[in-house]
Order: structure tokens, then C-alpha cells, then sequence
């Protein structure tokens, strides 16, 4: 029964009722690796501000699996102190009671079979006790080498397949989404064997759907910017994603991978994508996709990659008037990594509509702040009837979408400095998004969980997307990775020199956001 | 907070200016103007409440005191800026003839070209949407449960003067049962035979609930008394069996449908300033409150609820 047929057969549902909350079905979340970071400050605690806020199906379950001799009850109370510590909404023991029984902890580990199959009599018990009506849903929150694993597992106990039309079995995962084309490639195959394509959730927590949709109704609600939306006005657009902390505890993960593929292949393509990409023929997850999609294939390389990326490395310096290690000093990091901190690379969209358009695409670990934006850089207007000294000061009009933190717009452009003189000046004018859902705010998982329970496609990449990231990314990384080591900048500021050359070489140069 | 005693609202207006300018003049990202009109023992917590609910809209939020209506013509203002958020607050306190105009105070201080909504946290005018003010704004929220005396009356009072753009909280604090209810449906839908609906004798959620039931389900719904608080159960017998959802204490209630086990779910009675968030979200006419209310005007007429008559057209408001 599609969603309108239900709206139909309910009297109760009507289009117009925008005040009713969907309420998922009964169903339950089973959390793989419930021990980690994630889920503790993110997952539970977004569970429970759900519940809280009446959104959760009443018999709702959540599952622990992790390695670990824990019963129930001790799995309810972690779950209860990460709730404590970090739930957006206030305590109230009514609501943790009646989750609370929904608690349940499988302890084992993923090639354990009996693990598993304890965890299938789990799922059944929920079903039957708690009415979860054959419907879960698998949140991977492990490191990617065990998903084969964990998904072979689930297949094999027949947790994967859903028992009757009726039902559903959904699995989530959180990027990297591979380190490559190939790996990416066999990734899929181990998820797509086992589950099907819209059963596949993949979580990208940075570019929240919050994000996403504030990108799109800016695009697309306005008659302003569309008509400027093109190469005839547009010079170029930057788009960076600078965080000032170092990679802290998570030298086994960043070592080897590096900021383009740490973030550059996920979060900055798919905002590219956005921000480029033609109307949408709706915005269902589906057209939204074929847009992206077409754009991603439209993206080619400069032909010089030595000319047109840049990558580095952080080395000691001051951040912030902290006295911070450079990145051979981080805890097991080997001295002779070659790993990029800072990348920095140049792409151009074949389309009517971008050609000749360089987008800068930068990201970098301990920049000067940290800041996730888009800079849209409009051309000089072709004549200015003031004196030259009178121009001195206007730079180029911009218009910057602030995804992080404080989501919002900036608009750039000239006026008048107060006083006698006719001079003209940049200024900048701001608007604020007013609620907070931006990263990885509590809100943007309590979306994300919600969406998979509700069995709403996300507007995340399908495997397509991912794959078509890595064809762009693959290259320039090769190319790295063949041609000797990174540059090397200060913590603390901007990224190496050779990265400011890249873009005077076409006579600009980086915004400071 | 600045005071200012014997002011006028060109005074207030450019003592909004100020104040952003004193705050390094942030932008202005202000969604709406939102008015409220309240006596002085209830207008803090009205204003915290408007506070609260405009950090998810951002609003220019002006509370109304309509003080002693003797004496000379007098106009006061707290005027003041939000921090942590991006809003502007003034209370504005009126005497003497100054109380019978009230609007001319507030329509110098309406943001321009963004949408006015009027609130009445607890007394409202007979027909809000000719009130002075009330005109001004594209949506008028009343509470009939906050009504310090005969509350049944005042629910019946605002049902017949429905105009699009009307709303009463006692509307929204039903929504979480509505939710609830429309989920039991989609998990069941058979049809739905007989229904009732429990909770304190004088409740204008009662009323309303009933009313929305009887409209969309086109059946006799029948209303059952205890002592509350508020709504404290609704029984529908479909063709699948029965589905409940039972609150005794306000916080807690039992789910029920056919072929599952009883399961508790939390459903709590909201705070005002949640409620009021929820009325700002959308800001064009409800049209299934505007049925609902219908429906409770042709109840108190007598009305039977299965009678043809009581489909409204969409649309129509």
C-alpha cells in the first residue's frame, strides 16, 4: 500500500492536517557497537529526546549488540547515563520507564554465531512482547571492515529479510563509504547482497537534511539568485570545510586517508552537487538524485594536477593561544606519513550552465576556525563609472551559505562609505537560519533516526553518488600519492602557500571565512 | 531592558534601533510581529513563553497590558533585545483612553511585509477576528481554556465566531492525541464503529476532540466525564477490534490496538510556550480546526454527527 492509498484509507489523515507528526510504526533499532562515541552522545540520546517528544511508535524497542557481558539492565543503564548527559530535552522518568522496558543487550561478537542467534530470538521476543511487528532496523555503528561481517551474519540468521509484505528490515551506515572506487565498489556489493537498495541508509551527519533542504528552497523557492545562477555572472566557487582541531584520538582511522577523502569525497561533492545542480523535477529523494547524479558526471579534472591541487600538512604552531603539536607529533602517527591534513583541489562542471566556472573545493584539519561554507563569487561588474579611487575597496559581490556553524547567508556587495567623498566599500549582510539544526546537532539524528524508522528515502547518496565521488577523487589522490610529499603549514592557520599559489595562478585568491 | 514612561510608539520603535545598534547591530532575521494581549499579573509569563517560542521563529513580540481604563492617556514600554537569539521584546503598558486604541500603538511597530499574529493568552474578545488588533493579524490564537470563568461558553463563543485565521490552544494541545490516534488507524484501518472520548466535564479539548472524530469519522461520538486532568481516555470499536489509548495522569498513557500487546507511551501535557511554536509554524487558516469547530456549534445545536450536511467543502475558508 503506497502512502497516499493509506491517507485515503485512514479518516483521519488528511493533506491538509500539517500539524499531525508521522509517527513511525512499531518497530525497533538495533545498534551495532553500542559501546562507541556515537552512540552514546548521538544515538540513545536521540532516541530518547524522540520519545520524549512523542514521535517514537508506542512499543518501540532498542537493541545493544556489542562485545560485552552485559544484561539488560546494564545495557539500560548506559543507556540511561548517555541519556542524562547529553539528551537535548529535559529528563522525565515517565517517558524513560515506558522506553526503558523496551531495552534489550545480545553480547557477542560479529562472527559469533550463537551471538546472532540469540539476537534473532531477541527480535522475535520484541515482536511478540512488544508488538514491534517484525520491522527493524540495523544502525551500523562500527568500523567498515567488520560490515561484511555483521551484514553476512544477519542474512545468514535470516535477520535481513523482511517476514511478509507488510514489514520491513532496514540497515544504516555511517561514511567513509570506502577509501576508493574499488573499495566503495565492494562495500556496496557486501550491503547490496544482503539488503536492497532503498533498505540502504547511508548517514552522512555532517550535511544534515536540515542543510540540504535550506540549500534547495534558497535555490529554488526565489526568483533573486536563479537568474545570476550561471557562468554570465558567476566567477568561481569556493567551498571549504576547515576544522580547527587536529585529528585528536582518531589516528588509526585518519592515517592513510587524509582530508580528501576524510570529507572532500562525501560532505564537499554532495554540497557541490547542491549548489550546482539543475531544478530538481520535485524534490523527492529520487529527483533529486537523477539532478545530482548529472552533475557529478558533468565534473572533469584540470589537466595539470600539480597546478590545480594543493595538499599539507599541520606542523606545531599556536591555535587559538593553545600551544598545539603538529601532525607528526599526534599519538601514533608514523614520522615518515604522508598523510594530507590540508587538500585543496580545483574542479569545473561541464554544463551550459558552469563551464568555464572553477570551483575550489578546500578542506583541512587545525585551520584558523573552524567553518563549513560556500562562497559563490560573482564577477567584477564590467564597467564601474567612478574614479578608480573611488573603487579601491569593492571587491567582487559574493554570496556565501554558511552550513556551519551559525547556518545562514551572506550577501557581499559594495555601498557607499558615509562621508563627503564618493567611496565605495564591501558590506556584508547576514541572515541567520533561527533554529539549530545544523551538523551534528542533537535535532539532525533525531531527523535521521526518525527518517529511517518512517522508511523515508533519505536525501543521501545512494550508491551511485558515492561511486561517482570517487571517480572525481580517485586521480587527484593517485596523483598524490605518486608525486612526493605535502607541503607543510603552521596549526593555526590558513593552509600551505601552495595553496594560496594554486588560485593567484588564475588571479584569485582564498576567501577568509 | 530600557523603560520608558510616557512614550509614544515612534519612542519604542527607534529604541528598538538602538538597542541593535548598543548590540553591534546584528541582522535583523525576523520572521514576524507577534502581539499579545494580557493583563499585568499574567504578561511575564506570557512574554516568557513568546520568548521561548520564537527561538525557533524569530519575531518582533510586543505584549499588550491594557491597564486602568480611567484617567489620562498614558503609553509605557520595556523595550529590550534578545540575547542568545534574534528578537525583539517590548511590553507595552496602557491607561486611560489609550487602552480603547491599542492598535494605534502597535501598527507603527509591525515589521514590514512579514505576517502579524495576535495572541490572548487568557481572556479573548467575543469575535477576535474583528477585534482592533485582531484585524490587524493573519493569525489569532485564543485560549479557552485559560478563560478565568465559564469556560464553556467562552469554547462555544469562539466557535461561532470561526474566521479563517483562528485557532485556540485548546486545539493544539490535542494534537499529540490526534497523532496517536491517526497512527492507531494506519497500523488498523478498519473501519471505526463507535467511539467515545473520556476527560473533565468542562474541557474545551474534550469538545474539540469529540468534534474532530465525529466530522472525520462520520459517526455519534460519545462524551464520558471523569476528573481529569484534561483528557484522560479515547475508546474506538472498529471492525478489527478495539483500540484505545488510555491517560490517567496526565503523563503516561496505555496504547492498545487488535492483535498487539497493551504498551505504554509517553503523552505529556505540553507547555505553553511548546504549544505556541507549534501554532507559529504555519500561519495559513487550519482547515481541520475550522471543521472541527463547525462540528461543535451543529453538536450544541442538536446536530446529529451523521448527518450529511456536516462535510465542509475544502477549501471553503
Amino acid at each position: 500500500m503506497t502512502q497516499d492509498q493509506v491517507a485515503r484509507a485512514n479518516p483521519l489523515r488528511q493533506p491538509q492536517d500539517r500539524r499531525l507528526p508521522k509517527i513511525a510504526g512499531p518497530c525497533s533499532l538495533v545498534i551495532f557497537g553500542v559501546t562507541g562515541d556515537l552512540a552514546r552522545k548521538k544515538l540513545m540520546p536521540a532516541v530518547y529526546d524522540l520519545a520524549n517528544r512523542g514521535l517514537l511508535p508506542p512499543g518501540f524497542a532498542l537493541v545493544g549488540f556489542a562485545r560485552r557481558d552485559w544484561a539488560d539492565q546494564d545495557f539500560a543503564q548506559v543507556v540511561h547515563d548517555a541519556v542524562r548527559e547529553h539528551a537535548r530535552t529535559q529528563f522525565r522518568e515517565e517517558v524513560w520507564q515506558q522506553l526503558a522496558e523496551g531495552f534489550r543487550f545480545v553480547p557477542g561478537d560479529f562472527n559469533d554465531d550463537e551471538a546472532f542467534e540469540l539476537l534473532r530470538r531477541t527480535v522475535e521476543e520484541l515482536d511478540e512482547a512488544r508488538g514491534t511487528g517484525g520491522n527493524h532496523a540495523f544502525y551500523l555503528s562500527i568500523p567498515p571492515r567488520f560490515f561484511n561481517d555483521v551484514v553476512g551474519q544477519l542474512k545468514e540468521h535470516g535477520l535481513a529479510d523482511p517476514e511478509d509484505d507488510r514489514s520491513w528490515r532496514r540497515v544504516v551506515v555511517e561514511k567513509p563509504f570506502g577509501s576508493d572506487l574499488r573499495t566503495a565498489q565492494e562495500l556496496n556489493a557486501t550491503i547490496s547482497e544482503v539488503f536492497a537498495p532503498e533498505s540502504v541508509f547511508r548517514i552522512d551527519h555532517y550535511l544534515g537534511k536540515e542543510t540540504v533542504q535550506n540549500i534547495l528552497a534558497m535555490r529554488f523557492s526565489n526568483t533573486l539568485f536563479e537568474p545570476l545562477w550561471n557562468a554570465n555572472y558567476v566567477d568561481h566557487v569556493q567551498i571549504t570545510m576547515a576544522e580547527d582541531i587536529g585529528i585528536g584520538g582518531r589516528a588509526g582511522y585518519y592515517d592513510g586517508i587524509g582530508a580528501a577523502r576524510d570529507v572532500i569525497q562525501n560532505h564537499l561533492l554532495q554540497l557541490m552537487a547542491l549548489i550546482a545542480m539543475e531544478e530538481p523535477t520535485s524534490f523527492d529523494a529520487r529527483h533529486l538524485r537523477i539532478e545530482k547524479r548529472k552533475v557529478l558526471e558533468a565534473v572533469r579534472l584540470p589537466r595539470r594536477l600539480d597546478l590545480s591541487t594543493a595538499r599539507g600538512q599541520y606542523t606545531e604552531g599556536w591555535a587559538g593561544g593553545v600551544k598545539v603539536p603538529g601532525y607528526k607529533q599526534e599519538q601514533d602517527i608514523p614520522q615518515t606519513s604522508h598523510t594530507e591534513t590540508y587538500a585543496a583541489i580545483t574542479l569545473g562542471i561541464e554544463s551550459r550552465r558552469w563551464a568555464g566556472v572553477p570551483f575550489y573545493i578546500r578542506a583541512g584539519k587545525r585551520l584558523g576556525r573552524r567553518v563549513t561554507e560556500v562562497a559563490v563569487v560573482f564577477k567584477a561588474a564590467p564597467h564601474l563609472p567612478f574614479s578608480e579611487t573611488a573603487t579601491e575597496e569593492l571587491t567582487q559581490n559574493a554570496l556565501v551559505i554558511r552550513v556551519q556553524p551559525d547556518e545562514g547567508i551572506t550577501m557581499r556587495f559594495g555601498s557607499k562609505v558615509p562621508g563627503t567623498a564618493m567611496e565605495i566599500r564591501d558590506v556584508s549582510m547576514d541572515f541567520a537560519y533561527g533554529g539549530s539544526f545544523t551538523e551534528s546537532s542533537p535535532e539532525a539524528y533525531e531527523r535521521l533516526i526518525l527518517d529511517v524508522l518512517l522508511g523515508e528515502e533519505p536525501l543521501f547518496p545512494r550508491h551511485e553518488e558515492v561511486e561517482l565521488s570517487w571517480k572525481i577523487l580517485d586521480p587527484i589522490v593517485r596523483y598524490w600519492a605518486e608525486h612526493g610529499r605535502p607541503d607543510t603549514y603552521p596549526a593555526g592557520t590558513w593552509g600551505p602557500p601552495s595553496a594560496d599559489r594554486m588560485l593567484a595562478r588564475d588571479g584569485r585568491a582564498w576567501r577568509r571565512p | 531592558m530600557i523603560e520608558l514612561t510616557d512614550t509614544t510608539s515612534s519612542a519604542i520603535a527607534a529604541e528598538f534601533l538602538r538597542a541593535r545598534r548598543r548590540a553591534g547591530s546584528p541582522a535583523m532575521g525576523m520572521v514576524m510581529t507577534l502581539v499579545f494581549v494580557v493583563d499585568d499579573e499574567d504578561a511575564e509569563d506570557a512574554m516568557q513563553a513568546a520568548r521561548n517560542a520564537s527561538r525557533e521563529h524569530p519575531a518582533r513580540v510586543l505584549g499588550v497590558i491594557l491597564g486602568d481604563g480611567r484617567g489620562s492617556p498614558r503609553v509605557d514600554a520595556r523595550v529590550g533585545i534578545g540575547s542568545g537569539w534574534t528578537g525583539e521584546t517590548a511590553m507595552i503598558h496602557l491607561k486611560g483612553e489609550a487602552t480603547k486604541h491599542p492598535e494605534s500603538v502597535v501598527v507603527p511597530l509591525l515589521l514590514p511585509d512579514s505576517p502579524v499574529v495576535v495572541w490572548w493568552p487568557t481572556r479573548a474578545p467575543d469575535d477576535p477576528a474583528e477585534d482592533p488588533l485582531g484585524r490587524l493579524a493573519r493569525r489569532r490564537i485564543t485560549d479557552t481554556a485559560a478563560v478565568p470563568r465559564n469556560r464553556a461558553k467562552a469554547m462555544l463563543t469562539q466557535c461561532r465566531a470561526y474566521a479563517p485565521g483562528n485557532t485556540d490552544l485548546a486545539w493544539t494541545r490535542i494534537t499529540s492525541w490526534r497523532a496517536l490516534l491517526a497512527a492507531a488507524l494506519d497500523q488498523q484501518p478498519g473501519k471505526v464503529l463507535s467511539a467515545s472520548v473520556t476527560g473533565q466535564r468542562v474541557s474545551p479539548s474534550v469538545d474539540l476532540l469529540v468534534a474532530w472524530l465525529t466530522a472525520r469519522l462520520k459517526i455519534d461520538v460519545t462524551r464520558k466525564v471523569s476528573d481529569g486532568p484534561g483528557i484522560t481516555a479515547v475508546h474506538l470499536e472498529t471492525r478489527n477490534g478495539p483500540i484505545s489509548v488510555v491517560r490517567d495522569d496526565g503523563k503516561v498513557a496505555t496504547f492498545t490496538v487488535p492483535g498487539q500487546p497493551d504498551r505504554p507511551v509517553a503523552l505529556k501535557r505540553r507547555e505553553l510556550d511548546e504549544l505556541l511554536a507549534e501554532e507559529l509554524r504555519h500561519l495559513d487558516p487550519d482547515e481541520v480546526y475550522a471543521e472541527a469547530v463547525k462540528t461543535v456549534c451543529r453538536l450544541e445545536d442538536g446536530g446529529s454527527s451523521t448527518r450529511a450536511g456536516s462535510r465542509r467543502s475544502k477549501g471553503a475558508s
